[in-house]
Order: C-alpha cells, then sequence, then structure tokens
C-alpha cells in the first residue's frame, strides 16, 4: 500500500469548488478512485462511469438539505469468553485458493 | 420451468433432519447463493466466487435444514446483491414467472420467482435496501425483511453490513412467518443479533406463525403522504384499495408524514457503498475467488483480478463508495448521510407513538421489463425509494400481495416498530384474507 500514501489523501478536485464542480466527474477522476479501489478499468468503462457518476452524484447532493442530526445509539459491546474452539483446517482454509504451496497461500509478487 | 426463468444457479440438494417435525418438516427451500452452504457452489451472482465452495453453511442453513427442511438450490441474484432487477447477475437475468418478458425485481430475484413458479416452498433472500421485499412484490409472493438483529448473518457474504438481515420469502404470510421462526434467534457466531429476553418489549417466546390470524381489529395504520407521492398511479389505486379493505376489517387508518424519507434513497446508497467499497476489498484472488492470470506487481494483479472478476455494478458501486469515503468527500457525503439514517430513525420512532404499522407501496412501479433500466443505474436506484428507509432505521417489514394492475403484481408493504414482527405479519395476514 506504500505507493498510495499521498493520493488517499485526495480524490480529486476540492469538494468546495461550488455546486457544478462537486457533481461532475471527469475521466481522470474516475481512474484515481479507480486506482485507490484496485480496479482496472477498460477506456470505455471509464467515459460511461464518468457521465452515470455526474448523475448519481447530483442526486446524492440533495444529502446537503439533511439537518445535523444528533445520533443516539444504544450502542453495547458484546464480549465471551476468550476460548479455543474449534475453527477451519489448514487444508479446509486453502482450498478455495488459487494457488497454494507448503500449506500456505501463494499471492503476487509484492514489487 | 426452472430453465426457463433461470431462478437457480445451482440445482443441488441439502437434506433436511428426516425426524424433525414441525411447520418446515419436509418442506422445499430455495436459498439466495450469498449464503453459505457447506459443499455447495455459493457465487453471490459474480464471476469472482463462480468456483467459490464454502467451507461451513450459515446459521440459517442448519436451522432449516435441522428444522427437517431440504436445501433444493442456490438462487439467482443481483451480482453480490448489488441491483433491483437480478439483471446483474453473472449468470444471466432470471424472469419474472408472472409474465417472462419482464424482470422478478432484485435483489433476491431468483429466490422470489422460485416461489412463485412453485419450484420451492419456501425461499431465503437477503436485504440490505429492499431486496427480499423488491421481488417479492414484483413475482406476487410474501417477503419478511426482519428487525435488524433477529436474523443471523452469520455466513451471509456480506454488501453492507450495517444494513442487512436474511429474510424469507413464502406463497403465503403465514409460511413466511412459519421460516422466520425457525430462522429467527440469538447467534453467537453473529454478535449482532440480539437475545430478545434482554430486548425491551421483545417477546423471546413469541411465534410469527401464530400471529398470522388476520385479527386487525383495532390496529392503527399510519399512510405516509412521501411513500405515495411519485408512484405509478395503478400502483397506488391498488394499495389503497388493500388498505380500504383493512379499515373494513376494523383497522383505522390515520396520515402521517416522514419528511426524512425524501433522503432515505441517497441516504442508503452512500452508505451501502461506502460499506461495499470496503467489504470487497476481500476479493483480491488469493485466498478464495477469481485470480488474474495476468504478470505483475501485487498491486497490478489485484486491480486485474477485479477489472475480470465483478461486472459493472459491483464497479461502479465499490468507485462510488471509495469516492464517498475520500479525504475531501467523507464529511460532504458519508456523514450527512449517517445523519439522514438518524432522522429517518427518529421520524419513524415519532410515528410508532401514533400508529401501530406504517402502510405504503413496497416498490413505486410495476416490474420492469428485461433490460428496461440496466444503462440507467440511477433510475433502478431510485425505484428503492419505499423499501430502504426500513434498513436505515433498522425496522422489520413485509411485503404482501395488494392485488394486480395491468395484470402485473402489486405489494403493499407494511413497516413495524422495532421487533414488532408480530405485528405486521397480523396486518398482512388480513391483507390476504380479503
Amino acid at each position: 500500500m506504500s505507493d498510495t500514501s499521498e493520493s488517499t489523501d485526495d480524490a480529486g478536485e476540492s469538494p468546495d469548488g461550488g455546486d457544478d464542480a462537486a457533481a461532475a466527474v471527469d475521466a481522470e477522476e474516475v481512474r484515481h478512485v479507480a486506482d485507490l479501489a484496485r480496479v482496472r478499468l477498460a477506456d470505455d468503462e471509464v467515459d460511461e462511469f464518468a457521465a452515470q457518476f455526474g448523475d448519481i452524484l447530483e442526486h446524492f447532493e440533495a444529502l446537503d438539505e439533511v439537518p445535523e442530526t444528533e445520533r443516539e445509539e444504544d450502542l453495547v459491546n458484546v464480549m465471551r469468553p476468550d476460548e479455543v474452539r474449534d475453527g477451519l483446517s489448514q487444508e479446509e482454509a486453502l482450498a478455495n485458493a488459487e494457488e497454494t504451496e507448503d500449506g500456505f497461500f501463494v499471492g503476487p509478487k509484492v514489487s | 420451468m426452472a430453465a426457463d426463468i433461470n431462478a437457480f444457479v445451482t440445482e443441488e440438494r441439502i437434506e433436511g433432519d428426516a425426524d424433525a417435525d414441525g411447520p418446515l418438516a419436509d418442506a422445499t427451500v430455495a436459498v439466495k447463493d450469498n449464503i453459505s452452504t457447506e459443499g455447495v457452489r455459493t457465487t453471490c451472482g459474480s464471476e469472482m466466487l463462480a468456483d467459490y465452495v464454502p467451507p461451513y453453511s450459515a446459521t440459517v442453513v442448519d436451522r432449516l435444514t435441522d428444522a427437517g427442511a431440504t436445501v433444493v438450490g442456490k438462487t439467482n441474484m443481483d451480482e453480490f446483491g448489488m441491483g433491483t432487477t437480478t439483471e446483474t447477475s453473472a449468470f444471466g437475468p432470471t424472469r419474472n414467472p408472472v409474465d417472462t418478458d419482464r424482470v422478478p425485481g432484485g435483489s433476491s430475484g431468483g429466490s422470489a420467482a422460485a416461489v412463485a413458479a412453485g419450484e420451492a416452498d419456501v425461499a431465503l433472500g437477503s436485504d440490505t435496501g429492499g431486496s427480499v421485499r423488491c421481488p417479492a412484490a414484483f413475482c406476487g409472493v410474501v417477503g419478511i425483511k426482519p428487525t435488524y438483529g433477529l436474523v443471523s448473518r452469520y455466513g451471509l457474504i456480506a454488501y453492507a453490513n450495517s444494513l442487512e438481515q436474511i429474510g424469507p420469502i413464502a406463497g403465503t404470510v403465514e409460511e413466511a412467518a412459519a421460516a422466520l421462526d425457525v430462522i429467527a434467534g440469538d447467534d453467537p457466531h453473529d454478535g449482532t443479533t440480539r437475545d430478545l429476553r434482554e430486548v425491551e418489549g421483545a417477546d423471546p417466546d413469541a411465534s410469527y406463525a401464530a400471529a398470522a390470524d388476520g385479527d386487525v381489529a383495532g390496529l392503527t395504520i399510519g399512510v405516509p403522504t412521501e411513500l405515495f407521492e411519485g408512484a405509478d398511479e395503478r400502483v397506488v389505486e391498488t394499495v389503497e384499495a388493500a388498505i380500504a379493505d383493512l379499515e373494513a376489517q376494523g383497522a383505522e387508518t390515520t396520515d402521517i408524514s416522514l419528511p426524512s424519507v425524501e433522503h432515505a434513497v441517497q441516504a442508503y446508497y452512500v452508505i451501502a457503498m461506502a460499506e461495499a467499497s470496503s467489504n470487497l476489498a476481500r476479493f483480491d484472488g488469493v485466498r478464495y475467488g477469481h485470480r488474474s492470470g495476468a504478470d505483475g506487481n501485487w498491486n497490478e494483479s489485484f486491480a486485474e483480478t477485479r477489472e475480470e472478476g465483478f461486472g459493472a455494478e459491483v464497479k461502479r458501486r465499490i468507485l462510488l463508495g471509495t469516492y464517498a469515503l475520500s479525504a475531501g468527500y467523507h464529511d460532504k457525503y458519508y456523514e450527512k448521510a449517517q445523519d439522514a439514517r438518524a432522522w429517518v430513525r427518529q421520524d419513524f420512532e415519532a410515528a410508532f407513538d401514533e400508529v401501530d404499522v406504517i402502510a405504503s407501496p413496497t416498490m413505486p412501479v410495476l416490474p420492469f421489463e428485461l433490460g428496461e433500466s440496466l444503462d440507467d443505474p440511477l433510475r433502478m436506484y431510485l425505484a428503492d425509494a419505499n423499501t430502504t428507509p426500513a434498513n436505515l432505521a433498522n425496522l422489520p417489514a413485509i411485503s404482501v400481495p395488494a392485488g394486480e394492475a395491468d395484470g402485473l403484481p402489486v405489494g403493499l408493504q407494511l413497516v413495524g416498530p422495532k421487533f414488532g414482527e408480530e405485528t405486521i405479519v397480523r396486518a398482512a395476514s388480513a391483507v390476504e384474507d380479503r
């Protein structure tokens, strides 16, 4: 994840650029977000998504009208004793992996 | 018939306990393909999991087979539950048994279609923003979205954890309620399930099936104007006629207002997409699922695997969720959506001080024709206007057939207070009785 330490801080242009700027999405922004999300896109997907994201984000803009709301959640922690229980065997855990070696998952090279 | 409507992704049986008795003994059940079944592949309607075989079963599956029900197959669905039509499945669309040129609704379209076509007595779906109720409405059957925390999600492959519940689909309210009786209850494997003995006002010994007695005398039904505005006139007329019949059976109706629900679709999609972008990060091609054969480093291989394994709607939601959570946009979208969610919850709480249940059309439209909404995702999202509020507010809701318009099924939705399943089952059974 080291190569994204800079880019994760910003998804593109400033959100303070006014209403028009916030709703419009260009191909560059779609590529940038796809990069953050680790999804490669074909060029025609990028263009299609840019157009659709503009419409969808414009619809989401209406959230601006929502008043700040008190969020009183009655949340409680759910705890259990830390006891040893059966889990998956190593064989079961590896059964769906595309590539394994000596009882381990094999991933792509890191760099 | 099954091949015609494409209700199943996989037709394999898991036999129920032959010695069990009770309402589900010898029943056949179809299980949505995002609910894990040990030894039977579970695809989520995705190329990504086309060959994935879970090493364990979901709690709900074990409870059904322990109760004597036999699983007859895994049903088709929108990919990872993302869709309102069951057309985003990698295994082709499911057709509506009522009219095979139309969609069955989604995302649990295969489950509703299987029940409507007589392929199974009962089916399980999952409902994140309406995915049990929508297909139930479009196929003319009954679907229940339980209160958040009533049914274990252990073994449900997550899309948006904070919103989703597994729920039953059946031909009648009583059958759906009987299936809910079997799958409901706390589970040590899911820390968000609640022990009803510890929930104020809940009845730990509730029998949902027994509540299907059709007795609505004295029941107060709230009718929110916001969930009728903008709906297809034919849908509104059919639903209003069903509500009038409930009045004739002794229920009272009163108009109410839920101003927050105007923002439900926006809030739902921002929250669901944000959760999806995080949840689906697990699909990296290493531990399970599709893996690209392309060379490259970890990031390149990961991106290629996900390009190949995910369909367009899943990519759309992962990207929009990533966008909504990114610095600079997080406060604008995600925080506002959480405010809207709290507002929706408060609106419903206030309404339930005055009324017992809230009635509306389940879907504001009649079933789409196949292909009609695929190129316009926003149009598809807006169809979830009436179902998403119950997920945002964690409330139980049921869709029951209200009648037909132009030969197509129309669903009436009844939303109840938290853990008020008996009330919505009772009211829905009266809709059936008329």
